[in-house]
């Protein structure tokens, strides 16, 4: 009875857990199915989910309708700059939260932690008045700078430094380290799981960014990659084969990115800072 | 090498909680000086106070000629060694000895040559290319004390460094320690809680006690004539065994104290303690007697009377367990293998030297 109950109850848990694979896989794989056909309807109902024709056009079609390789260059620029100032600006707001004693120390995390309350589309304006006033409207350090602080990523940052046995910090201050040396010699290389994490995170999220760019870049030859393949739409009419290889152009290589990094970032979310 | 003197030294955290109660201790210049004391005792509080890693809330410390109360953990001269060894770990061995030097300025060369000279007289030489996660318990506590070596420091602190060691272990590096103690001559300072490092490797022992220093002395001094009830139970293994008694006379230099099992026994006392707050007829004392000074002798052979509980055998001695007539406790003596062969339920007298007995008064204070 236990050995059967076991099996079924395996069995449930295998079946709901590959409903919900997918029903996440499935928007990607319909989107790919509409990319690398050439025939069907796409609006066919019921409709069509094995490819048809199968060919290479539409995405050949992208990249002699836009300019591909400039999107991809603007994209690195934007997400490697947001990667590197968020992973800096945030540890080194996490540093003194996690491990140095100030008055008004918990007041200051609360207000960090109650911007997680605030959805980003709230900042847009105030934002972009202080970029017009600072004069960086139309650059990629407009686009870049409202991203760098991000309550999450200082929490996930004051969570690994907590981490860090005491022992060491005290071991570095005998040894004659400087708070300065403690935070990028001895505690930084301590978290690098949890920086891989941030970083594979903030990554993802730049790399995605399609609003705040389109609000700040107006110059189409400096939109990244998720502005920049709405252009697929607005001069083709409706080639939504084309938008759908445009897409897939998109999401790969931070699909490449997530299966080189992902062994980082597990150990990450397990807390290996030992 | 320094001498280190701690003045009326009181911490208070943050809380207002109190932990250390006025400290005056005195550490020679390349005296090896051991802080013991139950958990929670302050000790650790003290040292790493000594080390600059906690504030002091008042008092004076002095390392060398100079007040080092507001001087820098680095600047102070002293060096390290941590219970959980503290070592960097994503720095190879021999970067972790050469951390505090490269951060100090020194040249390449001299930081080669005195991470070699360490590892030599640690036998460490082959693992300085390693993680410390590589390296075994015990390896990893001769890299944190080659770490410390390096800085040629002029007062050593070890904070229970040898906790996390198994017992063999345990006593192969605490044989190491003394030899290192007696080859560099350095002022070292360690803490533990394990009585049996504190006898064997410190020239002075401090017993601690709730924030106090409950005595100091040498390790024979400390367990041949404890101050009070705490070191005397503290130090000695088995503990001492404690006795109830009542005071029935004292003439001159002796007092006559009856037992609980009505026995009569007469134990020397220190003229100059002998004072009506201290000891006088009728008051309840505590008799003091350690395992390896009790005799056991046949049914009729002495006064006090006591059956046989518990015997555990330690392959060179034994020690019998015994319950006294009207005694909740166990009293341990220490019996030669073989001496009589003595089972649980087997009835006995015992007998001890009056000069081997200790006397404390109701303030368990020594008499």
């Amino acid at each position: 009875m236990n050995y059967s109950g076991t099996i079924l109850t395996r069995l449930g848990q295998y079946l709901i857990l590959t409903a919900l694979a997918l029903l996440c896989v499935f928007p990607f794989w319909w989107t790919f199915v509409t990319a690398i056909s050439t025939e069907g309807n796409i609006f066919a109902f019921p409709p069509t989910f094995w490819p048809q024709a199968p060919s290479l056009d539409n995405f050949i079609e992208v990249f002699s309708s836009i300019p591909m390789w400039q999107f991809y260059r603007n994209s690195l620029i934007i997400t490697v700059s947001t990667v590197f100032w968020k992973l800096l600006i945030c540890s080194l707001a996490a540093y003194p939260l996690a491990r140095m004693k100030f008055t008004g120390s918990k007041l200051v995390f609360g207000v960090i932690i109650a911007t997680m309350v605030l959805p980003s589309e709230v900042n847009f304006l105030t934002n972009f008045i202080t970029l017009t006033k600072l004069g960086l409207v139309n650059t990629y350090t407009g686009v870049i700078l409202p991203n760098v602080v991000n309550a999450v990523s200082i929490l996930l940052l004051k969570q690994a430094f907590e981490e860090v046995p005491q022992d060491l910090i005290d071991a570095a201050r005998v040894d004659g380290a400087s708070e300065w040396i403690i935070f990028w010699k001895v505690l930084l290389p301590l978290i690098t799981p949890w920086l891989a994490t941030v970083g594979i995170l903030s990554a993802v999220e730049a790399w995605n960014e399609y609003i705040w760019p389109s609000i700040v870049l107006s110059k189409p030859e400096s939109f990244p990659l998720s502005a920049g393949v709405l252009y697929l739409r607005g001069t083709y009419g409706s080639s939504t084969r084309v938008v759908a290889a445009g897409t897939i152009l998109t999401i790969v290589p931070v699909l490449i990115a997530f299966l080189f990094t992902q062994r980082f970032f597990m150990r990450g979310m397990d807390g290996a800072v030992k | 090498m320094a001498q280190v003197k701690l003045s009326n030294i009181v911490k208070h955290f943050d809380d207002g909680n109190a932990v250390i109660h006025g400290i005056d201790l005195e550490i020679g210049d390349g005296e090896f000086v051991v802080f013991v004391g139950p958990s929670g005792c302050g000790k650790s509080t003290l040292l790493r106070m000594i080390a600059g890693l906690e504030s002091i809330t008042s008092g004076e410390l002095c390392i060398g000629a100079q007040r080092a109360n507001d001087i820098a953990p680095a600047q102070r001269g002293l060096a390290m060694v941590f219970q959980s060894y503290a070592l960097y770990p994503h720095m190879s061995v021999y970067e972790n000895m050469a951390f505090s030097l490269k951060l100090a300025g020194m040249k390449a060369s001299t930081i080669e040559a005195a991470v070699q000279q360490a590892a030599a007289v640690l036998q460490i030489g082959h693992l300085l290319k390693r993680k410390p996660k590589d390296l075994s318990g015990g390896q990893r506590q001769r890299v944190a004390i080659g770490r410390a070596i390096v800085r040629k420091p002029q007062v050593f602190l070890f904070d229970e460094p040898l906790s996390n060691l198994d017992a063999g272990l345990r006593v192969q590096m605490r044989l190491e320690l003394s030899r290192l103690h007696q080859e560099l001559g350095t002022t070292m300072i360690y803490v533990t809680h394990d009585q049996v490092e504190a006898m064997t490797l410190g020239q002075r022992i401090v017993v601690f006690n709730g924030g106090r220093i409950e005595q100091v002395g040498t390790p024979i001094e400390l367990y041949d004539h404890p101050a009070n009830l705490f070191v005397a139970g503290f130090l000695g293994a088995p503990k001492m065994n404690f006795l109830a008694a009542k005071v029935l006379a004292v003439d001159g230099g002796a007092a006559q104290l009856t037992l609980t099992d009505g026995s009569v026994v007469q134990v020397p006392v220190r003229a100059d303690t002998i004072r009506p707050d201290t000891i006088r007829p009728g008051e309840p004392v505590t008799l003091g007697i350690r395992a390896e000074h009790i005799g056991i002798g046949s049914v009729d052979q002495y006064t006090v009377r006591a059956t046989v509980s518990v015997v555990e055998f330690l392959g060179d001695s034994c020690i019998v367990y015994v319950r006294m007539e009207g005694m909740d406790e166990l009293i341990a003596v220490k019996q030669p293998v073989g001496q009589g062969a003595l089972k649980a339920g087997d009835r006995c007298t015992l007998h001890f030297k009056p000069e081997h007995c200790h006397l404390f008064a109701g303030n368990q204070s020594r008499v």
